[in-house]
């Protein structure tokens, strides 16, 4: 947290910190309402109970019905989930899928699987904008195609997507083409509306938005068939079974109910904002987010130096960045190299990420480390 | 964007001069569905509900699909009211409005209805002028008068011009409320929550009565059983349900009558013990979920039987569908998966290994007279557990 002692923490969209009241529910549920949802016995029913709370929780950020939305151990599982599973579901006719070229690893690798078995896929890259455009995305759909696959929110550059817009064109292009669009880091932050979108499957995560690691969900609309990634049980109607994770699953719901998306996004604008023109007085800083960026995470290069680097050297003075996207460690990131950033912009690129917790003094102490930084390193 | 839902009621037109009261049946339940979603204005005219959200925050998506529930509306659409009674303002508002139906379409027809006379264009230049404008901004469509995929609708009215496209089709039916009361037996099962719809769908509003038998049913089928009228209160409106204590009389029934008759002298408790509820909370008929010859407690001597356990008319708007047409119906009204959850209810504790399929009434009535369920009716009936339903979105 921003506010905790002299720890000046930028990187939420790699993960938060678990809200009070989510870890409450946490452990809460590990020591009193410990009993297995199944469990035919009150015990089991009190668990159901936190689970169905949990579940329309999650519903109602979506405004979806809460029996389509199933729980899974995260952001990771329900982006393969969504792509396997729609994949298998019609492999004998349709054999294409869609995605952007910004994706997330989870989306990126299962593509790269499913191409390795014999599935097309077609990766469809931003324009100079940052974003991909619906035109682009349509045109490649084709009548076998089965799956469009498009982040709402990119990890690494805060780009917004035209989703809802993509979506409507690749419907038009092809109405039986499933849609996903992986909003996880979109999640509490934009008003994520399956309908407005028009998406099939959407998946989000709990510890983006102030709940646990090892959590999250996939909505799956009401009659779109996908083919399980597991088997074993009755639970999440057998489409993702084995003992649901009630501790992280029911403090997800906690975080879903904290939401509140317009004020957070007020505050986190003038952050934003803030920190923009901040940054902007160092010599040698650029900034790498697109204008219509989500204000929670910003991108910028500082001189020369190289991303890693800077972010240890920020580290020692308790202001914690990303370089890239913290799944990506150490590979150069396929989203700036998509921007067409130089390479020397792309090496020394660093991604700050906010919450509701962050303050403007996380700021000053990231601007005042930065500043440091590009004197101090820049000579070495 | 100022928009409106415009609901069409359907059978209560024809209800001559009680269709005031029809009518202001339909308003408040409509208004009740969508209570939940922010505030609302809600007018009639010319058969015709207006639907004006008085907030600019509430979802529109959600409440289509809320009246799409409401029975008593035969269509209803989702319409832009126009900034001002003008054919230029009609012309600002419908090419943007109808953009994502107009762009997956490949022909369309624009159809108009001036009910204000006062509106300088008549109907045939209103379809020509706005045509004339949709093609030019949408040079990949065609006008198909017979078979359009798009039909564009523009209406003038006395409150205001507003276009819409292809109406939806709303749930037909009867105003829940305008028909009386009834009682429904509700057990968890698919088809008790169908029978219930479709007899709400009627007119009636509904009492639902569930028996519940403890420790050899659980507190989770109960529960189940929540779950499902709260789906089917979304048609229905908001209900009570009422469980009804069932151990005793099940115990008593597997200790004290003949294993063969064990179903159908049960399913005789509970109409009678349904029709004494019934009574007390001003319903006038009972509703069960019975289809013929599904079990043996559904043949023509099994409800002969049932049906002299009650005075109170019965209704069984299932008896001449097959499984599959009630399944069908439970999947529309969303609870067949809910009613497939597997918890025993009281039909299947102590289930005679051959039940009798043509009972003979003169011998059912004299083992349960035998047995004695007298006191243990009076007894349950003083222990009912009442429970208000509200529907769940």
């Amino acid at each position: 947290m921003g506010a905790k002692g002299l720890e000046h923490y930028l990187d939420n969209s790699a993960t938060t910190a678990v809200s009070a009241a989510a870890a409450d529910k946490a452990y809460q549920i590990m020591t009193t309402v410990y009993g297995n949802p199944s469990s035919l016995h009150s015990k089991g029913m009190e668990a159901e109970h936190e689970l169905t709370a949990a579940r329309k929780a999650v519903a109602s950020q979506l405004k979806v019905s809460a029996d389509e939305v199933f729980f899974t151990s995260g952001g990771t599982e329900a982006n393969n989930t969504a792509l396997f599973g729609a994949a298998y579901a019609t492999a004998r006719t349709r054999r294409k899928i869609i995605i952007s070229s910004v994706e997330h690893s989870s989306v990126l690798e299962a593509a790269k699987r499913l191409e390795d078995e014999g599935f097309t896929v077609e990766r469809i890259t931003p324009q100079s904008d940052g974003t991909i455009h619906p035109e682009d995305v349509a045109a490649a759909v084709d009548g076998s195609t089965a799956l469009v696959s498009v982040m709402l929110v990119n990890n690494e550059t805060g780009a917004v997507m035209p989703v809802g817009d993509i979506f409507a064109a690749v419907k038009a292009a092809n109405p039986q083409t499933l849609c996903h669009t992986d909003a996880v880091q979109a999640f509490g932050k934009l008003p994520v509306r399956a309908r407005a979108l028009d998406a099939d499957i959407i998946s989000v995560s709990g510890h983006k938005v102030h709940a646990p690691k090892g959590v999250g969900a996939l909505y799956v609309k009401k009659g779109v068939r996908l083919v399980p990634r597991q088997y074993g049980g009755e639970q999440e109607k057998r489409f993702r079974p084995g003992t649901e994770n009630l501790p992280a699953i029911a403090a997800f719901g906690v975080a879903c109910g904290e939401f509140d998306i317009e004020g957070n996004r007020e505050r986190v604008q003038r952050l934003n904002a803030y920190a923009r023109e901040q940054l902007l007085q160092i010599d040698g800083v650029a900034l790498n987010s697109p204008a219509n960026a989500l204000p929670y995470v910003l991108n910028f290069s500082a001189g020369r130096v190289r991303s890693e680097t800077m972010l240890h050297f920020l580290e020692e003075r308790d202001v914690f960045v990303s370089s890239g996207s913290a799944c990506a460690k150490g590979k150069p990131s396929h989203v700036l190299s998509a921007l067409g950033l130089s390479r020397d912009r792309a090496d020394s690129a660093l991604r700050v990420s906010f919450s509701k917790y962050n303050t403007a003094a996380d700021i000053d102490a990231l601007c005042e480390g930065i500043a440091a930084g590009l004197r101090v390193l820049a000579h070495r | 964007m100022k928009e409106i839902l415009l609901l069409k009621d359907g059978e209560i037109v024809l209800k001559g001069l009680n269709r005031r009261q029809f009518e202001d049946v339909l308003k408040k339940n409509i208004r009740t569905a969508l209570y939940s979603l922010g505030r609302f204005e809600i007018t009639s005219a010319q058969s015709t509900i207006c639907v004006r959200p008085l907030s600019e925050d509430v979802d529109l998506d959600e409440a289509c699909e809320r009246v799409g529930r409401v029975f008593g509306i035969v269509s209803y659409s989702r319409a832009v009211l126009c900034e001002e009674k003008t054919m230029d303002a009609v012309i600002a508002a419908a090419p943007v409005y109808l953009e994502k139906q107009l762009r997956a379409a490949k022909t369309f027809k624009v159809e108009a209805k001036r009910s204000d006379k006062k509106f300088p264009l008549k109907s045939p230049e209103i379809c020509r002028e706005l045509g004339g404008v949709i093609l030019h901004e949408y040079p990949h469509l065609r006008v198909d008068v017979h078979q359009p995929d798009v039909t564009v609708y523009v209406e003038i009215r006395d409150f205001g011009a507003y276009v819409h496209a292809d109406a939806i089709r709303g749930a037909g039916g009867i105003p829940v409320g305008t028909g009386g009361k009834a009682a429904v037996l509700i057990s968890g099962g698919i088809d008790s929550p169908v029978a219930a719809y479709m007899m709400a769908k009627r007119g009636l509003r509904l009492t639902a009565v569930h028996f519940a038998s403890p420790p050899y049913t659980s507190r989770r089928a109960e529960e189940k059983v929540v779950r499902l009228l709260q789906k089917v209160s979304r048609y229905a409106g908001p209900m009570t349900m009422i469980t009804v204590p069932f151990t005793a009389l099940q115990e008593k029934l597997r200790d004290d009558c003949p294993e063969e008759l064990f179903t159908i002298i049960m399913r005789r408790l509970m109409m009678q013990m349904t029709e004494r509820i019934a009574h007390d909370y001003d319903c006038a008929a009972l509703i069960t979920g019975e289809s013929l010859g599904q079990v043996a407690s559904q043949t023509i001597g099994a409800l002969n039987c049932t049906d002299d356990a009650a005075d109170m008319v019965v209704f069984r708007p299932l008896i001449g569908m097959d499984k599959q047409e009630i399944i069908d119906i439970a999947y529309k009204i969303d609870t067949y998966e809910t009613s497939i959850e597997p918890y025993e209810d009281c039909c299947t504790v102590f289930t005679p290994k051959h039940p009798r399929t043509k009972p003979i009434l003169k011998f059912v009535r004299e083992a349960q007279e035998r047995a004695g369920f007298e006191p243990l009716i009076e007894e349950a009936l003083q222990n009912l557990k009442i429970t208000q339903i509200t529907p769940e979105y």
